[in-house]
């Protein structure tokens, strides 16, 4: 039967029929679905795993015990788990190990568009591309095929749209995988260096043997059409050039590394033309171009950002789409804002009074960086922000330590910022560090994570009690406040940051939007009492608007959180007659 | 079948995913080739958010670009406007008559553009408004605004209607289904040719 569904799904679908018993991952934009999808399956375990590397290493392990394994992760994810990642490459596997990376090129929902190809080559280990829904599907149950079949993990790569663009699916049936016989072997699995030299000869030996195998796989195809203009491509590029060119001839790519090299020079041979069209890093062209191949990519296609069929056409067939002009000028943008009923906007709102620096971190709270609040001092990665507070306290003094905070979600905490605090503690650092714990991992959807209680799969499990950690970790001041109490939040946040030592302070609060936080119903405003000084557009919430003459509460959109209720100084806020209409924000 | 290209704008929040859900049981109703693409994460807080749904018999690319689209289906004025340049000249934009202001305009750096639907209106010669919302909660549940503008939408499309409750009846979850349904034929009717 066929069925509509995303990439992820149908990855995850892949999974399945593939006979895969284990399955771990972190969650992160666009990859998130795969796992979550994986979770419904019951015959598979899946787990949340603390972070990238956890989860690979979890699915290393069991690839080592027999099983087949999966584990998944956004682009930036792969930088956390690299470490195993290129080691298991040495040892190789038992059961099948796939790792499905996901890329974001025009950074959706990302600090950074690399180009997770680079990590095949570094890792020496192969790398497939789906460009569909099924091709998703397909390819997994192949990576499975291939990763057994050469002794090595593979890495499927998807993208923003491939992971969350649906199309029609044939779907199959799960394999009887049995557990493959498990025995100790220090030569393959302990990885010293008396035995990873003899690994990485395997590992060249392999590299060989999978490129003399990409020549004939059945994953590299070619379409003939004119030969006046060939086309190499591979993932969503590919369907962003069949739209471009129309009628031409293709090599579509999908195991992108190791490449079929004699195939490319055959194909290079019978056209007159050859383009090579791929997102992001010339990483085909230039393996191509190595070859001695004559090709036209990136000297016209951008290296940043998404490609579109339109853009294909314009920059090398020189084609201009005709558009009409824009209706009107300085179209206001809509950038993404804290929901109505966020417990991180009252956070934002105490952090930009105190005009702390703020050291950020990934998740929801980054978009305190927006205007009104514009809170945030930096955003690196997950995790960074008590290692960067400590460097500069190292760097400027204790004095600016105290005009300092570190603020990271209790998800990204536990991701990698416990190791950070530990380097606050051992290393005699002051800094302040705000945990915004919203009892769940919000930015990526709502994941249950070890602080939660709950598993992937809603089991009630035991949940890591934040402030008990950071005292274990020896952090003597460990402060619990509520955002929403906006004079107590504030008094809280300049004593620790007053005082000389390490401090945490958990700043807790449901997401607003989890199904068992019960809202108020809106608000309104009393336009006797509103002397319009709009002290209440500060806190940067959805639902206020300023009409000029008048403020107004949005009600379809106010949930009643009454944080506007706390900054107001003459009372104009009251609950207004429709608050039954509270919940209009339906996902 | 000719290919049928919608886009459905809104902001993050307002349910346009249930929306897309729909059309794409439509489509293996149909036995059409079809692609549904949108984005989650990050812009999905609040923000400017858009679904593809492009149906037809052989799809390649999961995107529509500008001057493509054949509807758009717009849950709010200042969202209509700003893709207001994906549609084809010959196209149809139907806009839920709500307005929330975004951020910049919440923290006065920028102004609500007025005479939206007027401005389409001069461009556009197929606009339709519809105040969804307050059929929504005549219907008895403010959250099934996304399923009168989709309603309306069907009637403006050359599908049978009998193709849509059937996809209505797969994707709606049983407890929901009547008010979806309500909700759903309100917007069929709500205007007529």
């Amino acid at each position: 039967m066929k069925r509509l569904m995303s990439g992820n799904e149908a990855a995850a679908r892949g999974a399945y029929e593939a006979g895969v018993t284990v399955a771990a991952a972190y969650p992160g934009t666009p990859s998130t679905e795969i796992t979550e999808s994986i979770a419904k399956y019951n015959n598979i375990y899946a787990e949340w795993s603390p972070n990238e590397k956890v989860a690979l290493e979890v699915a290393i392990g069991a690839a080592f015990a027999g099983a087949r394994a999966i584990c998944a992760m956004k682009h930036v994810g792969l930088n956390v788990a690299a470490d195993p990642l290129f080691t298991v490459s040495y040892t190789g596997i038992n059961g099948g190990l796939v790792l499905m990376i996901a890329d974001d090129p025009g950074m959706h929902s990302s600090q950074n568009e690399q180009d997770s190809r680079h990590y095949a080559r570094a890792a020496k280990v192969p790398m497939l591309e789906p460009s569909d829904s099924q091709e998703c599907l397909d390819y997994v149950k192949q990576a499975f095929e291939i990763s057994e079949s050469f002794d090595c993990p593979v890495i499927v790569r998807l993208s923003t749209r491939i992971s969350h663009s649906q199309s029609a699916v044939e779907t199959g049936e799960r394999v009887d995988y049995q557990l493959k016989y498990y025995t100790k072997d220090i030569n393959k699995y302990v990885m010293m260096p008396a035995m990873a030299r003899r690994r990485h000869v395997e590992v060249e030996k392999r590299m060989l043997a999978l490129q003399e195998y990409a020549e004939t796989a059945n994953l590299n195809t070619i379409e003939w059409g004119s030969k006046k203009i060939g086309v190499i491509t591979s993932g969503i590029a590919y369907q962003y050039a069949k739209e471009a060119f129309g009628d031409v001839s293709y090599l579509k790519i999908g195991m992108v590394y190791p490449l079929p090299e004699q195939l490319i020079a055959r194909f290079a041979s019978e056209v007159e033309t050859l383009y090579v069209v791929e997102e992001l890093e010339p990483f085909l062209e230039n393996e191509i171009k190595k070859n001695g191949i004559k090709v036209i990519g990136k000297e016209f296609l951008p290296v940043i950002g998404e490609l579109t069929a339109q853009l294909i056409k314009e920059k090398l067939l020189g084609v201009k789409q005709e558009v009409n002009e824009p209706l009107m000028e300085n179209i206001p943008l809509r950038p993404p804002v804290m929901c109505p009923g966020c417990p991180h906007r009252g956070l934002h709102y105490v952090l930009s009074k105190l005009k702390l620096n703020v050291i950020g971190d990934i998740g929801c709270y980054t978009l305190g960086a927006q205007p009104p609040t514009e809170s945030l001092n930096s955003v690196i990665c997950m995790g960074a922000s008590i290692g960067n507070a400590l460097g500069m306290e190292k760097a400027r003094g204790a004095e600016f330590a105290k005009k300092t905070v570190a603020i990271l979600g209790d998800s990204t905490f536990i991701h990698s910022g416990i190791t950070g605090l530990i380097d606050v503690v051992y290393n005699k650092g002051n800094s302040t560090v705000i945990i915004p714990d919203n009892s769940t991992t919000g930015m990526t959807g709502h994941q249950d994570n070890p602080t939660t209680g709950l598993t992937i799969k809603g089991e009630v499990t035991r949940q890591v009690d934040l402030v008990k950690l950071a005292r274990a970790i020896g952090v003597d001041r460990v402060r619990v406040a509520d955002p929403f109490d906006i004079q107590e939040l504030k008094k809280i946040v300049k004593e620790e940051i007053a005082s000389p030592e390490p401090s945490v302070i958990i700043s807790q609060r449901p997401c607003a939007l989890l199904k068992n936080v019960k809202h108020a119903g809106a608000l309104k405003i009393d336009m006797e009492k509103c002397k319009k000084c709009r002290k209440c557009l500060a806190i940067g919430c959805p639902a206020l608007a300023d009409k000029g003459d008048f403020i107004e509460v949005n009600e379809a959109l106010c949930v009643g959180c009454r944080l506007c209720t706390k900054v107001c100084s003459f009372n104009a806020f009251e609950t207004s007659d429709s608050a039954e209409k509270a919940g209009a924000l339906n996902g | 079948m000719d290919n049928l290209n919608i886009m459905i704008v809104g902001v993050g929040g307002q349910g346009t995913l249930l929306a897309s859900r729909i059309l794409g049981a439509v489509a293996l109703k149909k036995d059409y080739a079809v692609k549904l693409s949108e984005v989650h994460g990050m812009a999905q807080r609040g923000g400017s958010v858009v679904t593809y749904v492009k149906f037809g018999r052989k799809i390649h690319s999961p995107l529509i670009e500008k001057h493509e689209a054949d509807i758009l289906l717009a849950f709010e004025e200042l969202e209509a406007l700003r893709w207001a340049d994906y549609v084809k000249d010959e196209g149809m934009i139907i806009i839920n008559s709500q307005k929330i202001d975004p951020m910049p305009v919440i923290v006065g750096k920028a102004k609500y553009p007025s005479e939206i639907v007027r401005t389409l209106s001069q461009k556009y010669k197929n606009v339709f408004t519809l105040d969804a919302l307050k059929i929504a909660l005549q219907c008895g549940n403010i959250k099934v605004v996304n399923i009168v503008l989709l309603g309306l939408m069907a009637a403006k499309t050359a599908i049978e209607k009998q193709i849509w409750d059937e996809a209505l009846k797969e994707i709606v979850p049983e407890k929901l289904l009547e008010v979806n349904v309500e909700a759903f034929n309100a917007g069929y009717h709500a205007i007529q040719d």
